[in-house]
């Protein structure tokens, strides 16, 4: 099979036999957005910015406006969100090595976008859900690195009690990773369908990737918001790799945002978090304004293996990696704007001996560093769960079993 | 039902090689047994004693909670001045849902054709009464209704899903069982999806064939976090589903096909709850313990008839000794997590235990519950713990009523117990 997925072209042939792109491919650089208006001394006025003009792509719809309204306070705020995910990534990445995390682990580095320009966009009464890349969504959602850390490591101080792992963090507008592929989006659509039964004016982002994209269900979840008029959003991160399969060889269709058939589609510049912070937007919008449901694909990279014990490099040259890595990181992109427009503030700059603007982004560098450390010394210093705790919260207390079985011979739980 | 029931599963006895199948040597005797006459002296589903048909009886059901409207008012143990309606067990299933629909806002009801009243005519008029926004069909997509509603449920809402046919419930496993059942667990009890309950028809219905006739509470045995509960009566049928619609856990409510229409009780019309978690000795005994849940309670009720006054026909082969045996007839009702306790005493009393199930024995229910009760009563054991259960084949539509145990199974079974 693999040899048939080479054989078949990529590109459409055309009447005269040469090929030829019947549409104009997605623009994923980092930084191609521009200034188009002097920036304001204050940092929470709002300034227009022009995103590249193949930002987005649109099935069944208008694309997101390329104008887009933004403040020195919510960029510097994304960047201090993205760089203290990748941090905490890489601090998982560290524990993982020197084996104090065990099982699964899928990190997100390369895709702190995506996690990070949907919750600038998004409220804290719209509703999350996503799969197993779900370490940025869960502190972004109003949980800690010291929690999703501690949850990694199996502590007691861990958002599930250290009694879930890296696929089972949850706060209470998200509804947690997954581990099972595909399995959350039909959850977020009867979500989706709770929000419009109880007459809220919220939206659920249910979020998959392009290998789960191919599960049955997650077209059975088409179907009902379609047919119900959910007001759920389903994000479809596109890292183009599912597992170890490039999208092209998974799917006959990788222009996901068409996949939903009747349900139109954004397609959106994954790696510029000012383009995934729009689409976001518009998605939401989009939900709660009543029209139904949308589907959202951000155009994305992972420069990590799909989890731990892949070294991402077999089934991509390492070339690849290094050249997303160097030309289309989203950090070094909203760094770029920062730097380029002058963001920091006069106050920033006064804070610092240095009047160079790259200061600030060191110091929120050095901030975000400090953060990520004391969080991992808190989760270390955790105790395990208590023993009595691998009976809990299977039923609810009071309803369960009178007894349960324990670990060894003999050992039952009696509750 | 049962009555017509034998014939043709002794013709197929006498049918197939004797290496096929090993039976007994009563077994082999009995197959010159004449059919019974027709509307017999056996007890069936129509003439069962195990129903409740007066409203004096069905009041004073076991265990019953009544939970009368004006939650602050303290509840009601009194039985004067209550109602009863005669009812199947659809109706029943269609009254408890009414009872919800009405009490709470938040509740929905949805599965495939349940607007149009369901194939088995469960929610029949919810939809015109409630409102096409609570009571409404869904696409063919097992999965994604198990997932829909596990969605539902999870924002704090009452989520009522129909499975059409427990067969169907394969494609929502993996829903049911690594989402449903472990929500609770793998959140840290911040979230839960005990507002999910999921309905589905079950069992054997004489002619269902392969995918309309299965037992599938055995696969779910190992989900710790959910409930599986199958009613035996239209009076079980209410009480048992609004204790699974309350329950703060995910419920998977299996309810016996071939008894939606055949058994009928008077069923108390007001609001109750029958416990969920405790099995029923529906027939007190001190000899042998018959374990058994569902449909087969009657095929039970059946060999016991048989067994203490056999026809001519069976006279040869149950001996006088046996005939006054006091066998202990219990319910399991809920099959996860399962009454060990009352199980457990029971067989210490009786030290004999038949189980009788509707799936195939291989690691079905009744394996689990023979190894617990060789576990914790082996020193009271006076024989093997037997089980009486469907073969380990598919239920292929002409061997139906052989594949599935009936009451000359459980009869075998009960004689070879007490006789080991």
């Amino acid at each position: 099979m693999a040899s048939l997925a080479r054989l078949r072209s990529r590109l459409p042939l055309t009447k005269s036999g040469r090929f030829a792109p019947f549409v104009r491919s997605l623009q994923t650089s980092a930084d191609s957005t521009q200034l188009t208006q002097s920036i304001p001394e204050d940092g929470s006025t709002p300034f227009s910015v022009k995103l590249h003009e193949d930002s987005f792509r649109a099935y069944h719809t208008e694309t997101p406006s390329l104008e887009v309204e933004v403040t020195k306070d919510s960029l510097l705020k994304m960047y201090k969100e993205m760089v203290t995910m990748r941090r905490m990534e890489q601090s998982a990445d560290a524990l993982y090595k020197s084996k104090l995390i065990r099982g699964f682990c899928h990190l997100a580095i390369g895709q702190e976008a995506v996690a990070v320009g949907l919750e600038s966009s998004i409220t804290k009464d719209d509703m999350v859900i996503t799969a197993y890349r779900c370490h940025p969504f869960a502190v972004l959602r109003g949980g800690t690195v010291t929690g999703v850390l501690g949850e990694l490591l199996g502590r007691q101080v861990g958002m599930s009690n250290g009694k879930g792992g890296s696929m089972h963090i949850f706060t209470p507008n998200f509804f947690g990773g997954n581990g099972i592929v595909g399995a959350q989006v039909p959850i977020g659509a009867g979500i989706a369908f709770a929000q419009k039964y109880l007459e809220r004016p919220t939206a659920t982002f249910a979020l998959y990737g392009d290998g789960a994209s191919n599960q049955g269900q997650v077209f059975e979840a088409f179907n009902m918001a379609k047919l119900w008029n959910l007001p759920c959003v389903f994000v479809c991160e596109n890292n183009k790799y599912g597992m170890g399969t490039s999208a092209e060889r998974s799917s006959s269709n990788t222009e996901y945002f068409t996949r939903g058939d009747k349900i139109p589609g954004i397609q959106a510049n994954g790696m510029d978090i000012i383009a995934s912070a729009q689409a976001v937007k518009y998605a939401r919008d989009w939900a709660v304004s009543g029209k139904g449901p949308l589907l959202l694909e951000f155009v994305t990279y992972r420069y990590g293996g799909h989890s731990m014990s892949d070294p991402g490099t077999t089934y991509r040259t390492r070339e690849e990696v290094q050249r997303m890595r160097s030309t289309q990181d989203p950090i070094r992109g909203l760094q770029r704007y920062i730097e380029e427009w002058g963001v920091a503030t006069d106050a920033d700059l006064k804070a610092s001996s240095d009047a160079f603007p790259p200061y600030l982004l060191l110091a929120l560098d050095k901030a975000a560093k400090e953060e990520i450390d004391k969080a991992v010394e808190e989760a270390k210093a955790s105790p395990v769960p208590k023993t009595e705790d691998l009976w809990t919260d299977i039923y609810y207390k009071g309803t369960e079993p009178s007894a349960m079985r324990g670990r060894e011979r003999g050992e039952v739980h009696v509750y | 039902m049962t009555t017509h029931s034998i014939a043709p599963a002794v013709r197929a006895v006498r049918r197939l090689s004797p290496l096929t199948f090993s039976f007994g040597a009563r077994r082999w005797e009995s197959t010159g047994a004449e059919p019974p006459p027709a509307g017999g002296h056996l007890p069936s589903i129509a003439t069962s004693k195990i129903l409740r048909g007066t409203r004096e009886a069905a009041l004073r059901t076991p265990g019953i909670k009544w939970l009368d409207e004006g939650g602050s008012s303290p509840l009601q143990n009194t039985i004067g001045g209550r109602e009863t309606r005669k009812m199947n067990v659809y109706q029943a299933v269609r009254d408890a849902m009414g009872i919800t629909l009405s009490k709470d806002d938040t509740a929905i009801v949805f599965g495939e054709d349940v607007a149009f009243g369901g194939v088995f005519r469960c929610t029949m008029g919810l939809a015109e009464e409630f409102g096409r926004e609570r009571v409404f069909n869904t696409p063919l997509s097992e999965q994604g209704i198990a997932g829909f509603g596990i969605g539902v449920a999870s924002m704090g809402q009452t989520a009522i899903a129909e499975i059409q046919f427990s067969d169907y419930i394969f494609p929502a496993f993996d829903q049911l069982v690594n989402e449903a059942a472990k929500f609770r667990y793998r959140s840290g009890g911040q979230f839960n999806v005990g507002g999910l309950t999921v309905r589905t028809p079950t069992m054997s219905v004489g002619h269902g064939g392969l995918y309309h006739s299965q037992s599938p509470e055995g696969f779910f045995m190992g989900a710790s976090g959910l409930k599986i509960v199958i009613p035996r009566s239209p009076i079980q049928a209410k009480g048992l589903l609004l204790a699974s619609i309350r329950d703060p856990n995910p419920v998977i409510f299996m309810e016996p096909k071939i008894l939606y229409r055949s058994a009928i009780e008077q069923v108390p019309i007001d609001d109750f709850e029958l416990p969920l978690g405790r099995a029923e000795i529906v027939v007190p005994g001190a000899d042998l313990t018959l374990l058994t849940w569902g449909t087969p309670i009657f095929h039970c009720e059946t060999a016991l008839s048989l067994l203490s006054e056999p026809p001519a026909s069976l006279a040869s082969v149950v001996p006088e000794s046996a005939r006054g045996a006091r066998v202990e007839l219990i319910d399991l009702r809920t099959i996860l997590p399962w009454d060990i306790e009352t199980v457990v005493e029971s067989v210490k009393r009786t030290g004999r235990l038949v189980i009788v199930h509707e799936a195939s024995r291989t690691a079905g229910v009744g394996a689990e519950i023979a190894a617990e009760i060789q576990s914790k009563a082996f020193l009271k054991l006076h024989a093997p713990v037997r089980r009486v259960t469907s073969w380990d084949t598919p239920v292929g539509l002409q061997y139906e009523k052989f594949i599935i145990p009936d009451a000359i199974r459980v009869l075998d079974g009960i004689l070879e117990t007490l006789a080991f």
